[in-house]
């Protein structure tokens, strides 16, 4: 959080001695609270008041970097409780657990599947983000052979499950040059822990079962040189998760609570008895504040509905994802195909687009400056009106490559056809389906005649 | 390490509204529902109390609907060919409140008359003991003289009537004032034209506590988010005082989410999206899971697998 002037004011020398080039310590610090001034820049400040400015001026929660050979994933750094407030902005990196008691050729299979699960949504290539090996079997060097086969299978970063500092460390040597995370010290480990992350440089999960052990630890590791830190309040209902991670939350953003402020680990699977109610839960936890979240069950159905969720819910509401405005062709029109219109915003642009390509049939798509909204939402704000709908017939140039004079209009927008009419004479305007999803059949009716 | 919990404590609560009436209220119904009354986020009992879960409605059509999905027409069979029937099958799958869908027409294209849908809301309330709401079929006139006629048949029964719209709403505020109904208002995705709507419809005289408003959401993957945001946006300014927006919530994630191709089709669809009928179930299960913990007070779903999912997650949230 932030200091004011005065706050910083009070941790200067308070000599007014200029050598920064201000008249004042005051005025040095007011320049500083802009953020107009180096700290750097007084020579005489001490040591104390540097840590002091330096732990103000660190993000609230803390970002975590977690990395394999070809992707990391960063999370943490958030400002906001509710995402109109400004927006969430490191989405919750995704993984999936295999445990090493699974035999090494079904580890590497579901490592594969998993990680070489994507899927294309508005035009994005969604995927999953990395894989937690779990050791399950409490062995070192099963442990170690399970995520060199999980390491060898993806270049997506790791989670090292094991509460034996000595298989953890069996594991973390099989993990080799990546930056996995380390779960989990607790009270009982957290010293051997502690040294095996900070010697290799990588982050460390804490778990306890009350904020007041969560914080207890977090002290320790910090103060054994920890400082990529991840927490894990251990509950696993989704009453208590939503509860508890809104209150680290808080805590983090509200009162600026250094000992909580890192991001948070979850485990849906442990809290569901099957893949939909994991989903649910996953759900709860991506709205509601997770870090990592850690699936026990993968199947694509899953994967793409938890990976559109976490688009939705980490997209800039002050920036809706919008589509240029102008023509596009769809399965190579002619001039005598049909022209439909839409609005840019991107889900609505995408579902029609879609569908179009998905019947086949050639056609051309206008796409209408809706300042982002979908069609109705634009109507109802008076952004896709009669007036519209003819300003970009008229400024495509569309007519110039068409050799009819129809235009198809979304159904949900029907009662404007009269007024568009009005304003594009000598064009005859068709009233398409309400939804995207039966495009294709409308479209198989046309005909230019 | 003690840490002070940050609890926060609201000035504001929503109003709560009981729908349907038993025959001690001077109805039939065999229970009333009642929804909201909460003075805290959702599922945050630890900074208030939330007296009445979130509700399950399931949505009743008064004729077949062809156009859904082969999975809703498989999960529902022939119950789905009559309204009455289809009611007490809702019943059955754990629905806590029907909705009576009427539409424009009657099989064969004859508009659905006064008469009708008087006959439709008898056969229903006869079917079920759970407490109604009736929807027009959304078009004025239709709305207006189809909803007088259901108001005056559904006397004593504490249904809800909608959909008031800011273009129509005072025939529908007007019969349900008449015959002690409650009303539903829905606006597109807006804070600020959710209460103008609701300030309109009490200027009427209708009481805030039989107001229920719809701010309008979407499915999964299709602009869910506005709404969402739009929902948390109008429950933290009940909670902070708001008058004219500490009315439940009413949303539809059952039409938001079957009306996507994700829920509808199975045929013609990337390999990406794995097997239909369990994206299908997901898909309606999580936009409901989703726009609970923004704040809905009443989920209008139309799966019974849907139905069981959801509300196996309501009971383990609001679980003390
Ligand atoms: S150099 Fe430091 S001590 Fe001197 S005036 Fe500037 S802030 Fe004050």
């Amino acid at each position: 959080m932030a200091l004011t002037g005065l706050q910083i004011y009070k941790l200067l020398p308070q000599t007014n001695c200029k050598e920064c080039g201000y008249p004042t310590c005051l005025a040095f610090a007011m320049k500083l609270a802009a953020k107009q001034a180096e700290l750097s820049a007084c020579p005489y400040v001490s040591e104390e008041a540097k840590a002091q400015l330096d732990a103000a001026a660190a993000p609230p929660i803390r970002l975590v970097t977690v990395q394999g050979p070809g992707h990391k994933v960063s999370v943490g750094n958030e400002t906001v409780i509710f995402r109109h407030e400004k927006t969430f902005y490191n989405p919750p990196g995704l993984f999936v657990r295999v445990k090493d008691t699974t035999p090494i050729t079904d580890i590497q299979k579901a490592v594969q599947e998993a990680m070489g699960y994507s899927v294309v949504y508005v035009g994005m290539i969604l995927h999953l983000d990395g894989v937690a090996v779990e050791a399950a079997s409490g062995n070192p060097d099963t442990f170690a052979a399970a995520v060199k086969a999980a390491r060898e299978a993806t270049d997506r970063p790791l989670i090292l499950i094991a509460s034996d500092p000595a298989v953890m460390k069996a594991g973390l040597a099989a993990a080799d040059d990546t930056r996995p995370l380390l779960y989990a010290a607790t009270a009982e480990n957290w010293q051997e822990m502690a040294a095996l992350a900070k010697g290799a440089g990588v982050p460390l999960a804490v778990r306890a079962d009350s904020l007041d052990g969560l914080a207890e630890l977090t002290e320790k590791v910090g103060g054994a040189g920890v400082q990529d830190i991840v927490l894990d309040p251990g509950v696993r209902d989704p009453a208590g998760t939503l509860v508890t991670l809104t209150h680290l939350r808080r805590l983090a953003l509200k009162k600026n609570f250094r000992p909580l402020g890192f991001p948070v680990i979850t485990f849906p699977g442990e809290g569901a008895a099957d893949a939909i109610e994991e989903a649910q839960l996953a759900a709860e936890h991506i709205a509601k504040y997770a870090g990592f979240i850690v699936l026990d069950r993968f199947s694509p159905a899953m994967a793409y509905a938890l990976l559109a969720w976490r688009v939705n819910i980490y997209t800039n509401p002050q920036e809706p994802i919008k589509v240029q405005p102008g023509i596009y062709e769809i399965n190579n029109p002619k001039p005598d195909s049909p022209v439909m219109i839409t609005t840019n915003f991107s889900i609505t642009y995408f579902s029609v687009a879609n569908e179009v390509d998905g019947s086949g049939l050639p056609g051309w798509l206008l796409v209408a400056d809706a300042e982002g909204m979908s069609v109705l939402t634009a109507w109802a704000a008076g952004k896709f009106d009669a007036e519209k709908i003819a300003k970009t017939v008229k400024t495509t140039g569309i007519e110039e490559r068409i050799a009819h004079r129809k235009l198809i209009i979304p159904g949900a927008v029907a009662v404007l056809m009269g007024e568009v009419e009005e304003e594009l004479p000598g064009w005859q305007i068709l009233v398409g389906p309400r939804e995207a999803v039966d495009l294709p059949g409308y479209l198989k009716l046309w005909s230019v005649n | 390490m003690p840490v002070e919990i940050p609890v926060e404590k609201w000035p504001g609560r929503v109003l709560e509204a009981t729908i349907g009436a038993t025959a001690a209220e001077g109805g039939t119904r065999s229970r009333v529902v009642k929804v909201g009354g909460e003075n805290t986020l959702p599922f945050m009992l630890t900074d208030g109390e939330m007296p009445n879960p979130p509700r399950i409605a399931m949505e009743v059509l008064d004729r077949y609907p062809e156009d859904w999905s082969p999975l809703l027409l498989e999960a529902w069979g022939d119950a789905a060919r009559d309204p009455a029937q289809w009611a007490k099958a809702a019943e059955d799958a754990g629905a806590d409140l029907v909705l009576l869908q009427l539409s424009l027409t009657r099989d064969g294209g004859k508009p659905t008359t006064a008469a009708d849908a008087r006959a439709i809301t008898r056969a229903v309330l006869q079917a079920t003991g759970l407490p109604i709401m009736v929807f027009g079929p959304g078009q004025v006139d239709a709305d207006n003289e189809l909803l007088v006629a259901v108001a005056e048949e559904a006397a004593g029964e504490r249904i809800v009537l909608g959909i008031c719209e800011e273009k129509n709403y005072r025939t529908i505020v007007a019969a349900a004032l008449a015959s002690g109904h409650l009303v539903n208002g829905r606006t597109a995705m807006d804070v600020n034209l959710a209460k103008q709507l609701n300030i309109l419809i009490a200027d009427m005289g209708m009481p805030l506590d039989r107001i229920i408003m719809d701010p309008t959401t979407a499915g999964l993957g299709y602009g869910i988010e506005y709404g969402y945001s739009v929902m948390e946006r109008l429950r933290l300014a009940a909670l902070q005082g708001d008058k004219m927006t500490q009315l439940p919530m009413l949303v539809t994630p059952g039409f938001e989410a079957w009306r996507q191709k994700e829920s509808k089709v199975g045929e013609g669809v990337p390999a990406s999206w794995g097997d239909w009928r369990e994206r299908a179930i997901l898909w309606e299960t999580l936009t409901a899971t989703n726009l609970l913990l923004a704040g809905a007070n009443v989920l209008v779903l139309r799966h019974p697998e849907t139905v069981r999912r959801v509300r196996a997650f309501i009971e383990r949230m609001m679980a003390k």
